[in-house]
């Protein structure tokens, strides 16, 4: 009996030692992006296309103010299941990203770990920006340091045990951390776009594709509607069979925020009009082209 | 059974009662103002689908349904919110509204939004008779003032 104790104590040190090791933040490689000379104009448009500013803005941004959306001091709160989640500063402070390199921006979006080498919590959707290229991390970069700066300290979650242990992440990520393209085989150079802009960028899933226990977006049902994180009603669906919008209309509604009949969009979809508004047309149709192509 | 035992027996009984009907109660007293409000709305939904549709090419353009379309724009308007957006009558009290209480608890704000509708209104109606080109942005700044009030104060779909 002692010596049964003896093993079940050493698979559980066994056990946990190799939970250490696999929950391990695992960055990039180093100098992965010493050959890209980021272009901030280009980035400007990765910015608007990724959502940013709509999260990472202060709650109390005039947004009246040519720059209100751009000061990116963080604060505004996400209610979830888990915990409330506070958007942190992402400003050129030392407050916030100021003191970082773009190989941090690189880990941070396609890895989801911080330079201090943690697990961000997927309330930012590293999932989806896992899906972006070098390219686009580069030109995020030369963009986003050129944004004002602001020395608000960034609040910590309100997240309760055992959410609040972030090394759990680790064990999180293999099974949802996956940029493979969920639309596997894009038919034409529309559509390829718009999977950029909506898996990616655009990280449309992360609110329109429902999750399982764990946390993680069901991929079987891709873009079918979610019950709201925030609290009442539901996010609702985007896919052909539940949407039945034509091309011409989910462009039309992602530029003027109108749908087919003439309803508006409301809540934080909003914030995202506000968004693929700014986008060009061809970017709008690409999202729509996408979006019906989902079958 | 004295009156006091009478009442402390049945009190729960009372209290379930009143719970359970609460929401029904305020449904009725509520329902000519939330019905007019929500035609109110889908007034507004009809002229700008006049307004979109040739916007977007998908109808001829017609300058006299146009300038009607923005005229029944500025009229809508011109109501006055606070006799429609009766305090109380939130989506917390009733089933399947989507009106939050902010718009009492921060009515200035939701005053104000208002009238940014009526300004772009204002816009369209002096651009609608004028062609189509003029549609697209004049809708676009009334759809703008759309969004900043349901960002604010409308809740999601249930």
């Amino acid at each position: 009996m002692r010596r049964f104790i003896r093993f079940c104590l050493f698979l559980a040190v066994l056990v946990a030692a190799g939970a250490w090791l696999l929950s391990r933040p695992a960055g990039l490689a180093e100098g992965r992006f010493d050959n890209l000379t980021g272009d901030a104009v280009a980035g400007e448009q990765v910015f608007i296309a990724s959502g940013c500013a709509s999260c990472h803005m202060s709650p109390g941004a005039d947004e009246a103010e040519a720059d209100g959306k751009l000061v990116l001091a963080g604060g505004m709160r996400f209610p979830s299941p888990y915990g409330t989640f506070l958007a942190p500063n992402i400003s050129m402070s030392s407050a916030g990203i100021g003191d970082w390199t773009v190989q941090d921006l690189g880990n941070a979006l396609l890895r989801g770990v911080s330079p201090e080498g943690q697990h961000y919590y997927p309330a930012f959707p590293y999932t989806s920006y896992a899906r972006m290229t070098d390219r686009q991390v580069a030109d995020l970069w030369a963009y986003m340091t050129t944004l004002p700066v602001d020395d608000t300290a960034s609040l910590p979650h309100d997240i309760g045990f055992p959410f609040n242990i972030r090394r759990s992440l680790g064990l999180w990520k293999p099974l949802y951390l996956r940029p493979q393209w969920v639309l596997a085989n894009a038919p034409d150079a529309q559509v390829d776009r718009g999977r950029m802009l909506v898996e990616a960028l655009g990280h449309c899933a992360e609110c329109h594709t429902p999750r399982d226990q764990l946390g993680g977006l069901q991929r079987d049902a891709w873009m079918t509607g979610a019950p709201n994180p925030a609290g009442r009603g539901r996010i609702p669906g985007i896919d052909p069979a539940t949407l039945g919008w034509s091309v011409a209309e989910i462009a039309y509604y992602l530029e003027t925020g109108f749908t087919p009949e003439f309803d508006t969009a409301g809540g934080h979809m909003v914030s995202v009009i506000e968004n693929t508004a700014q986008l060009p047309e061809s970017d709008r149709q690409a999202i729509a082209a996408y979006l019906v192509a989902l079958r | 059974m004295t009156f006091a035992k009478t009442t402390a027996f049945f009190a729960p009984v009372l209290v379930a009662l009143t719970l359970t009907t609460a929401p029904a109660v305020a449904q009725d007293a509520f329902a000519g103002p939330v019905k007019a409000r929500q035609g109110q709305f889908q007034i507004m939904a009809i002229n700008l689908g006049l307004l979109g549709n040739m916007a977007k090419g998908e109808a001829p353009y017609d300058a006299e349904i146009a300038q009607n379309a923005a005229d029944s724009l500025v009229g809508l308007s011109m109501i006055y919110p606070g006799h429609l957006f009766v305090e109380g009558s939130d989506m917390d009290a009733l089933e399947g509204n989507r009106a939050k209480p902010t718009i009492w608890t921060d009515n200035a704000d939701f005053l104000a939004k208002w009238e940014a509708f009526g300004e772009g209104a204002l816009v369209m109606q002096a651009a609608a008779g004028n062609g189509v080109e003029a549609l697209g942005p004049a809708l676009g700044a009334i759809g703008g003032t759309c969004g900043d009030c349901h960002k604010a104060h409308r809740g999601p779909e249930s």
